[in-house]
């Protein structure tokens, strides 16, 4: 079976900018033709051709599920990461033809449930979006709470609160305004569930508090999307493939694997949903581990490895891949 | 295309048969003269002309017959077709699909019109024609999988995907190898599969369960499954076990050509797109031992396959006290020559 989804041709057609970090953009189809429904909170794995290396990173899809014209994604610029976000901001431009997978949920809406709450901080905000809209559509009974870090860095914040007043509840940081979490959760109707998507310390802030307020575990939903980390360049011996490769410096392993034609799983691409798991064969150095997917003892074993977001420093490594 | 629908029965008389070009296209599953358990996927992705692996969902001489058996067998049981109150999204979807492939693939027999959701269904060979509102079910004599799976062969499980497992909270299952869905209903993927041997020290359902959970939107998987089943029942279900287990008795080498069978269940695998659900229709084909036997390789193959299969497998599925009495009909067909690799038949 091929690596990835199915992939769609798409052109450009719109890019908007929502406020100084943030850009909107809008894809339809090249042939015209109508793009695949899907379910709120699924992303796609948008691909670019950034200056020779090929990068394949995902975005939440934040456009109505059930409007089949365009997909839209809004994308945050990070100046420190590794070019994805910037490539994006700076060269993608109206009229541009791109490749995107077909949508992937890792983050969907449980339909058994009475009630969603909703909590998003920051740029976090996109898949809610499309949840927002399914659930508006079919009766779904939903509460948002949104923290950001100013009125002019809030995006999506006036688009909400104009649409539905009663349901969403917004938070500025710069004006000292945070989630009364514990009493938030404290007060929900039976059969509520819990989603969370924001920076990684919120996330733990929720679970943690969910947790500990005797939340089952199920009924708690959060998406954390690590970007692959830069670091020192290492090589690496695929051994099925019979091939060396070099993994530079802004470049994931799971990159490295692509760039070489060989043909690797992966859906995420942000450690969190074990697709790309690799077996090491051997190794002589040590591994720089940043995955949700493996154990503490599998990291400690030096068996495995997740090459979408981890990285080895070392003499030799060996993948069965 | 020009299917010949052949007006037929599986049960009380058993008329059913198959025609010497159904045979042809049986998914026969053995690719090599042994068999054990394996997740043994692919893409389902169009194969072979004219082969079950043609279509997304195959439409065969069996069709209209199949589906009055699947009305005769609801009439009895409703409980044959549940759906949990989160998956009505999940029916929809599947009506979708099966109304989009069916009249894509087969557009002189089925035709759907779309005007935004005013949609118009028509099935020829059943000799409907409807009118409704997508995604009002009012608009629908029945709910939307029931509607559509009441027109489509295969038996169809539809899995909600949550807390990295699958459910089964949905279905519509008339055509089974002995499981139930009422029993099963609610029940997660480990817990529906929890009677069958071997595979789970084997570490198939783990292996099983990351491949489904991970299968996308346009990217469907399928692989076989099998069993024998005596007569040609469609309906094998642990709730008629009363009806069918006694039939099981009174084989002789004399009506063995007529009375087994060798049931192949092509199972696909689907991602939906509204709901997230995972639909994974069972359809099953029956050939007769005396059908089976005019492809001479599989006559070879199915005898040394039977032969060396081991115990536990033959009691899972249920044919252990007739196995000795199969093997020496069939070992009249097998010469001991070799078999060439794969499943389709040596050209004539």
């Amino acid at each position: 079976m091929s690596a990835g989804t199915a992939k769609i041709n798409v052109t450009v057609t719109d890019v908007t900018k929502v406020n100084d970090l943030v850009t909107r953009f809008r894809f339809a189809r090249t042939d015209g033709g109508p793009l695949p429904h899907f379910s709120g909170g699924a992303h796609t794995v948008v691909e670019m051709d950034d200056n020779g290396t090929i990068r394949l990173n995902p975005y939440s899809l934040m456009s109505d599920p059930a409007d089949q014209t365009a997909y839209t994604i809004s994308v945050r610029r990070d100046d420190e990461g590794r070019g994805g976000s910037l490539f994006m901001h700076n060269h993608v431009k109206p009229g541009m033809e791109m490749v995107i997978s077909n949508p992937v949920n890792l983050f969907p809406l449980d339909l058994r449930a009475r009630k969603h709450l909703l909590l998003a901080g920051g740029i976090g905000i996109t898949p809610f979006l499309a949840q927002i809209k399914q659930l508006a559509t079919s009766n779904g009974h939903f509460e948002l709470h949104y923290s950001v870090r100013s009125k002019l860095l809030g995006s999506y914040v006036n688009e909400l609160t104009g649409h539905y007043p009663n349901n969403v509840h917004i938070y500025f940081d710069d004006q000292k305004q945070a989630i009364d979490l514990e009493n938030l959760l404290d007060g929900q109707p039976l059969g509520t569930h819990i989603y969370v998507c924001g920076p990684k310390g919120m996330i733990d802030w929720v679970r943690n508090m969910a947790e500990s307020l005797g939340w089952p575990r199920e009924a708690v939903h959060h998406e954390e999307f690590l970007a692959p980390a830069s670091g020192k360049p290492f090589e690496v011996k695929l051994s099925r493939s019979n091939k060396v490769i070099k993994v530079g410096e802004h470049q994931s392993l799971l990159e490295a694997i692509e760039a070489a034609g060989v043909d690797a799983p992966y859906l995420c691409r942000g450690g969190a949903c074990g697709q790309c798991e690799t077996e090491v064969i051997g190794y002589d150095g040590k591994f720089l581990h940043n995955d949700h997917w493996l154990t503490d003892e599998e990291h400690a074993s030096g068996k495995k490895i997740m090459p979408c977001v981890s990285r080895f420093e070392g003499k030799t490594l060996v993948l069965d891949r | 295309m020009g299917i010949n629908f052949k007006d037929e029965t599986f049960r009380d008389d058993f008329t059913f048969f198959n025609s010497p070009e159904q045979i042809r296209r049986f998914p026969f599953p053995f690719h090599e003269d042994s068999y054990m358990y394996s997740v043994n996927m692919e893409p389902h992705t169009p194969v072979v002309p004219g082969s079950v692996y043609e279509n997304r969902f195959d439409v065969d001489e069996h069709y209209v017959s199949e589906m009055r058996d699947r009305a005769m067998v609801l009439a009895d049981d409703p409980l044959r077709c549940q759906s949990l109150p989160h998956m009505t999204l999940a029916g929809w979807d599947l009506l979708e699909l099966i109304m989009e492939a069916k009249s894509e693939d087969y557009p002189d027999l089925f035709s759907l019109t779309r005007d935004g959701n005013k949609w118009h269904w028509i099935n020829k060979p059943m000799g409907i024609d409807q009118k409704f509102v997508f995604m009002d079910e009012a608009t629908l004599p029945y709910g939307p999988m029931e509607y559509i799976t009441r027109q489509t062969q295969g038996d169809f499980a539809v899995l909600d995907q949550r807390d990295d497992n699958l459910w089964m909270d949905a279905g519509m299952v008339t055509t089974q190898a002995d499981w139930s869905l009422d029993f099963d209903i609610g029940m997660n993927f480990f817990e529906w599969h929890a009677p069958v041997p071997k595979a789970h020290e084997m570490g198939i359902f783990v292996r099983a369960l990351k491949f489904l959970l991970n299968i996308q939107q346009g990217a469907p998987a399928r692989r076989l499954n099998w069993t024998m089943t005596v007569n040609p029942l469609l309906d094998t279900s642990p709730e008629n076990y009363h009806k069918w287990g006694v039939q099981k008795k009174g084989l002789t080498l004399e009506n063995m050509g007529q009375k087994m069978h060798l049931r192949v269940e092509l199972q696909t695998f689907f991602r939906m797109p509204r709901s997230n659900a995972l639909i994974f229709p069972i359809r099953a084909y029956l050939i007769k031992m005396d059908e089976l036997v005019t492809v001479p390789k599989w006559g070879r193959r199915f005898h040394r396959v039977l032969r060396d299969l081991p115990e536990e497998l033959a009691t899972y599925k249920g044919f252990i006290d007739n196995r000795p009495k199969i093997l020496e009909w069939l070992s009249k067909y097998d010469d001991g020559t070799p078999t060439s690799p794969g499943v389709w038949p040596d050209p004539e």
